[in-house]
């Protein structure tokens, strides 16, 4: 842990050797998110493309929707970026870099990265989604990051099954939980640095993966450069950054991650009445169903005729059954054609050909999941902004 | 386990990736806090973990802006364990929800 005097330090070191480059021209241009007080910077960082810029320190970086349109895997250098505490990383010596497994194992174990490269590697394609994404269409509005629909990103994630790791290390009887730190640091050191943690069966079922690849290149820096958990069908929140402490322990973590923050309504809906105060809350875990139109944005005009709608899907890892679109407003559903399957965790493409006669069109899209799930048509609200998965609605004219 | 697959062939780039430490330069901030009674002492006690931005871009739309306010700051002291000078607490809140 720093201190302040020393992170300040750190933060104005100049470039060495390999770095990026000095940043001049910071905000390019803006946008203005569809909700109160949505004025956004568009940003340049070092590795990525313009991006929302959403908060600079700790930075939280936002996907430019349109993005989404272009296919099913998320560019790095477009791919969001959420950070909890200003104490970021920004230098990294790979061959320095080690992982530590320690607690209740029988070999404690530091692997280093060239160390776990020659491990035999697995690659998976899965959604990464932030808990509070679509935070700013809360009604009544919360507190916390006023983001978009665009912290979320698809990737083909390359590296080694948690497992492996943990058998070299020996999981040892009576293990409950499995904890995950980073090399982010916070500020003060009053602040709980961020640890996470899942259950010891979770941590062992061969697809929690440690990566180092992502997208066929290494990890951007601001996406957790050289390692990060995967925990496919989980909220973003598991999938530690910079990953380099396992612990494991015998009972249920307790740090202030896991048992006060990123908690959810213990209800069926895991939601209440908007503006109330749940009696009982769980740690946040499987994504929820969600779908989006991407081909055309809310208020375009179209050119009246045939034109083909289309979008993605995803959900917390049972793969999608189907996808409904409806052009006026959900009174009638039309399947859609699925795309390509990349797995049960990632995106999955869909569209549909539709004919828009002249005139206003309210449309909407609607997945179902394998295990049945679908996405309500009114929002549920919890107090903290998580899950958002109401059916979208995109208006557009036809002329 | 029908996701993942087996992939021995290291991609390239990976394979090549370097010995070399890396060194990533964030941007400078440019997010100020907008004026108001107490600027100072709520830039003071914000800005040491987080740039201004943190408070630009919070919901101005709320029901009540001091209760919303109250709650950030009791949050940042309680929860994020920011060390806070008791008296400062009411002018920062002040501040807050009269500037945002």
């Amino acid at each position: 842990m720093l201190d302040r005097r020393e992170w300040m330090k750190r933060a104005g070191m100049a470039a060495l050797a390999t770095g990026f480059g000095s940043v001049k021209a910071l905000a390019v241009d803006t946008v203005t998110m569809p909700f109160e007080n949505g004025g956004r910077p568009l940003v340049r960082y070092p590795q990525k493309r313009p991006m929302i810029g959403l908060t600079s320190r700790p930075p939280q970086l936002e996907t430019p929707f349109s993005i989404f349109n272009d296919g099913p895997i998320t560019p790095n250098n477009v791919f969001f970026v959420r950070y909890h505490l200003a104490g970021v990383p920004l230098n990294i010596d790979p061959d320095k870099f080690t992982l530590e497994i320690k607690g209740k194992v029988d070999r404690p174990l530091k692997l280093s990265l060239k160390e776990i490269r020659k491990l035999k590697a697995v690659e998976l394609v899965a959604v990464n989604q932030c808990s509070g994404n679509s935070r700013g269409f809360f009604d009544p509005r919360v507190a916390g990051g006023q983001l978009g629909n665009g912290a979320m990103g698809n990737a083909r994630w390359h590296g080694v099954p948690l497992k492996t790791a943990l058998d070299m290390a020996g999981v040892q009887q009576g293990a409950k939980q499995v904890t995950f730190n980073g090399m982010d640091t916070p500020v003060m050191d009053t602040t709980p640095e961020f640890v996470k943690a899942l259950d010891v069966d979770h941590a062992l079922d061969g697809e929690v993966m440690l990566a180092y690849g992502m997208n066929g290149d290494e990890l951007p820096v601001l996406n957790g450069f050289p390692l990060r958990l995967i925990v496919p069908g989980y909220y973003g929140t598991y999938w530690v950054k910079h990953l380099n402490e396992i612990n494991v322990v015998d009972g249920e973590f307790d740090g202030f991650w896991m048992k006060t923050a990123y908690r959810i309504p213990n209800t069926p809906c895991n939601c209440v009445e908007p503006g109330t105060t749940p009696q009982a809350m769980i740690p946040i875990n499987r994504l929820t169903v969600r779908s989006f139109i991407t081909s055309v944005a809310n208020g375009a005009k179209l050119k009246a005729g045939g034109t083909t709608l289309k979008g993605i899907a995803f959900d917390g890892g049972k793969g999608i059954k189907e996808i409904a679109v409806s052009t006026d407003g959900g009174k009638t559903w039309t399947p859609a054609k699925l795309g390509k399957d990349l797995g049960k965790y990632s995106f999955r493409e869909w569209k549909l050909p539709v004919k828009l006669a002249a005139g206003r069109y309210e449309l909407k899209v609607r997945a179902t999941s394998n295990a049945g799930e679908t996405q309500p048509a009114e929002p549920r609200w919890n107090p903290a902004g998580y899950l958002r998965n109401v059916i979208e609605t995109v208006r557009v004219s036809a002329a | 386990m029908d996701c993942l697959s087996s992939s021995p062939a290291a991609l390239s780039s990976l394979a090549a990736a370097g010995a070399s430490p890396i060194s990533y330069e964030l941007p400078p901030e440019t997010a100020a806090f907008k004026p108001g009674p107490n600027l100072e002492t709520a830039r003071n006690n914000c800005t040491g973990c987080h740039s201004a931005d943190y408070v630009n871009t919070q919901p101005r739309n709320v029901k009540s802006k001091r209760d919303f306010w109250q709650a950030e700051v009791t949050k940042m002291i309680k929860l994020y364990g920011a060390p806070i000078d008791e008296s400062d607490i009411p002018k920062i809140v002040d501040y807050l929800s009269s500037t945002y």
